[in-house]
């Protein structure tokens, strides 16, 4: 049977139930700005008027109503809570895609960085050099610290094309990020 | 019954009701049940004052003997059909149960489509069979406590239950005649507890271990709101690994010779107890005389112990580890650490506990009835005895969704630790020319590969149009709701062919097995209700026509077209007369009919009604 299947275009996940846009759902100003304690009250706030656990005692047609508004409540602050998907989000409702798999348009330079960053990352795996990660995190954070005013002000300025080409490089960072912590994780184990 | 407070969304209609409901916490050991009476949650004793009913069931050629205290007391003397631990065995098949327990359970087991089932005298049992058992006594101890019927239940399970685990125990307690309000994680049962005694705020670690399943959960606590950031677990590990370690050894420290089920089963009853002891003692007698008439005596220190439990122990780290990962949260954020679960009184896991979290852990709580008493507030709650001081509870799935695709690799499409409910869409294409059906198989669980993941569900979906490879666009949905149960459908775009499965098949029972099982189990039962029935039936009926004519006059206009109005109206008409007859199975059906007509409209009633309570929200927040 596994030869039945082919995965096709990469997860285009199921849209939101009631409305599609997180920031209208959850009664936010559209934009990268966002405290985080203004976003997680939001989401509670309104998770205490649609989840379906304040409706347990009706009927299954009014469940399910309050279902599809918690679910789309998740949705909408999963989607919005990591800047990285709330960019992402903002760059490609402006119909600009992101190309993740993509990277011909990042600068030679930045590829270059990164493969340096990632031979470095597979030595200190070998050599179970945690200090050695830290130094690493500690570059790449630099790198991020540089890219996130430059990201916000180009959707600031709706300069889509531009924020998605920082938008790839802090992607990229996020996934060292990633690869990091999994060599941190498989260490202690 | 719920019909009725259809129509008043968001407001209970039955305010001064008090409506019964309990909460039980279903253990690998013992179990118990809990309720909250004046506002104050307590678990429920039986008529000796116990409060905790071992979780064994004694079955004897006509049928289940003794459930609790007696058939514990007399393990070893039948083991074959004194089952204890069988919740290890819920939404497990033959290959798993024998791969964990290596032929050290004293049951013979038979294979079944989906779970494994237990041959005893009284003939083959399915462990949902056995738990329904348990929760039928707890159900029958809650009633005769509190007075009458019970609207509802919430039961426990551990947090790192997988789909099949959960559907086998909510099958189980809809065949001890609970109405499942909801299935709660244990850990968070234990975080609504401890929450709402101390009215916590932060970010708390539950770390859950007790007789047969271990639990990490990551909560944060904020103004009414227990929000689950990210769970972890073993649901095959817990204090009775300790106890058959502790066997393993006094087999080989008094050299025995190879046992038979009746003295395994004593050695892992001593064993219990001695590890029980060396809690509070450096040591202790480890005393068993063997079938044979030859005694073994032994002694056991607690670093013997220690040696013995600690790779079991280190076990519990790694998924403590992960779990902070997933949550995003430091070591240093953790507020405090609850502890949950009887083997939590070991000083070793103690000592291990605090030297992880760096802090040492909260005992204000007792761990044998903390989980069953969140369950019962949260039973409390959603049976809809509001108080004013709610809270919101937000959990999570503990492991990731996905369907098979080519290689025998899993896609994943819900990932674990998302919150709940959740709704996930992937989209699939054809793989050859022409082809019209398509196979899904849907798994549970982390890893890449189909064989080491959780098989839930095959089904095929049908009738796609013949297109070249790759131009079909199968879009395979995964909804889970709040009890973290799956249902999937499956989509062609372009026609819109549909399957849709509830993910029973593959494990737990079918619904027609509850259905006989359920026949089998009320069959004897059935007593001259029927003139209470029918009263019941009316009372019911003249509720939903007057809430169904209220709405209409409210909202009928607004929210219905012409037709869709005289449709309802009509099915009014036919639940007027078949209530003037004494027809119980007419009225019903007239009642079931307007209830179905009308869901359409009770849908639309809910939508605008939250959609009005938004747009106040944002006037109140401006
Ligand atoms: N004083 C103690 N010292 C050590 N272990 C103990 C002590 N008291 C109880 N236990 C162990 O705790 C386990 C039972 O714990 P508990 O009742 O919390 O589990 P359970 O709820 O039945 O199981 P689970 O939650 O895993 O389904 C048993 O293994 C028992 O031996
Ligand atoms: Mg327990």
């Amino acid at each position: 049977m596994s030869d039945a299947l082919t995965v096709g275009a990469p997860g285009r996940s199921g849209g939101h139930g009631p409305g599609s846009d997180p920031f209208a759902l959850l009664g936010l100003p559209r934009g990268m700005s966002m405290a985080p304690h203004v976003l997680d009250e939001a989401y509670r706030g309104l998770q205490a008027r649609v989840h379906p656990d304040r409706y347990a005692d009706k009927t299954d047609a009014e469940r399910r109503v309050a279902m599809q508004w918690a679910t789309a409540a998740n949705e909408a602050y999963r989607t919005l809570r990591k800047p990285l998907l709330r960019a992402k989000y903002l760059i490609e409702s402006a119909g600009v895609g992101l190309g993740e798999q993509d990277n011909t348009a990042m600068p030679a330079e930045f590829l270059m960085q990164q493969m340096e960053w990632r031979e470095h990352v597979a030595e200190a795996r070998a050599h179970r050099d945690d200090k050695a990660l830290r130094h690493i995190e500690h570059a790449i954070r630099s790198a991020e610290v540089e890219l996130w005013p430059l990201l916000e002000s180009r959707i600031a300025e709706a300069d889509w094309p531009h924020a998605a080409d920082v938008w790839r490089r802090l992607r990229f960072l996020e996934k060292l990020h990633d690869d990091i912590e999994d060599v941190r994780s498989a260490l202690l184990d | 019954m719920a019909l009725l407070q259809i129509f008043e969304p968001g407001q209970s209609t039955v305010p001064h009701q008090h409506r019964r409901a309990i909460g039980i916490d279903l253990g690998t050991t013992h179990s118990l049940v809990a309720t909250v009476r004046n506002s104050i949650a307590t678990v429920l004793p039986d008529e000796h004052g116990r409060v905790l009913l071992p979780s064994v069931v004694r079955y004897g050629a006509e049928g289940v003997k003794s459930v609790g205290v007696e058939a514990a007391a007399r393990q070893a003397e039948d083991p074959r059909n004194t089952l204890a631990s069988f919740k290890r065995f819920m939404g497990r098949g033959l290959a798993d149960v024998t791969r964990t327990h290596q032929g050290d359970l004293p049951y013979e087991f038979a294979d079944a489509p989906g779970m494994v089932q237990i041959r005893t005298v009284a003939g083959v049992k399915s462990p949902v069979e056995v738990s329904a058992e348990v929760l039928r006594v707890l159900r029958q101890r809650a009633e005769a406590s509190l007075g009458g019927e019970l609207t509802g239940a919430v039961i426990t399970v551990p947090a790192y239950f997988d789909d099949a685990q959960r559907q086998a125990t909510k099958d189980a307690a809809q065949l001890a005649g609970l109405n499942v309000l909801r299935l709660l994680n244990e850990p968070t049962a234990a975080a609504i507890a401890y929450g709402l005694d101390n009215a916590a705020e932060g970010v708390y670690a539950v770390y859950d271990l007790g007789g047969g399943t271990f639990d990490i959960s990551i909560l944060r606590l904020t103004k009414g709101v227990f929000e689950v950031l990210a769970t972890g677990g073993d649901s095959a590990l817990g204090g009775d690994d300790f106890d058959r370690r502790i066997a393993c050894w006094a087999i080989e420290a008094g050299q025995l010779p190879p046992l038979g089920p009746r003295d395994l089963r004593a050695l892992q009853v001593e064993a219990r107890e001695v590890k029980e002891a060396l809690s509070s003692r450096d040591r202790a007698r480890f005393h068993v005389r063997l079938q044979s008439g030859e005694p073994v005596d032994l002694t056991l220190d607690t670093a013997t112990l220690e040696s013995l439990g600690a790779n079991l122990v280190a076990k519990t780290l790694k998924p403590c580890r992960q779990a902070l990962r997933d949550a995003g949260v430091d070591i240093t954020d953790i507020q405090g650490v609850v502890l949950v679960g009887g083997s939590t009184r070991m000083p070793m896991v103690r000592a291990a506990v605090a030297e992880f979290f760096g802090q040492a852990p909260l005992t204000n709580l007792d761990p044998d009835q903390v989980v069953a008493l969140g369950a019962a507030r949260q039973a409390h709650l959603l049976a809809g005895n509001r108080s004013g001081d709610d809270w919101l509870l937000l959990d999570v799935i503990p492991l990731s969704l996905g369907i098979e695709t080519m290689g025998g690799l899993v896609e994943k499409i819900v990932p674990r630790n998302a919150t709940l409910p959740i709704a996930r869409a992937q989209e699939f294409t054809t793989f050859k020319d022409g082809q019209t059906a398509m196979r899904v198989h849907v798994l549970q669980g982390e890893r890449e590969r189909v064989e080491d993941c959780r098989s839930l569900a095959h089904f095929e979906l049908r009738g796609i149009p013949p297109l070249p490879a790759g131009a079909a666009r199968i879009k395979v949905t995964f909804e889970v709701d709040a009890d973290g149960l799956l249902a999937v459908t499956a989509r062609e775009e372009s026609t819109g062919v549909s399957a849709q499965v509830a993910v029973k098949p593959s494990y737990g029972l079918a619904d027609d097995d509850i259905a006989r099982m359920l026949r089998d189990a009320f069959d004897h039962a059935r007593d001259d209700l029927d003139a209470r029935a029918l009263a019941e039936a009316q009372v019911d009926a003249d509720r939903l026509v007057d809430a169904v004519r209220a709405a209409l006059a409210a909202d009928g206009e607004s929210l219905l077209s012409d037709a869709e109005r005289s449709a309802i109206e009509a099915r009014i008409v036919a639940l007027v007369a078949a209530r003037a007859g004494s027809d119980r199975s007419a009225i019903r059906e007239a009642t079931d009919a307007l209830s179905t007509a009308t869901d359409e409209f009770a849908a639309r009633r809910m939508d605008a009604s939250i959609r009005s309570a938004l747009a106040g929200r944002s006037i109140e927040s401006i």
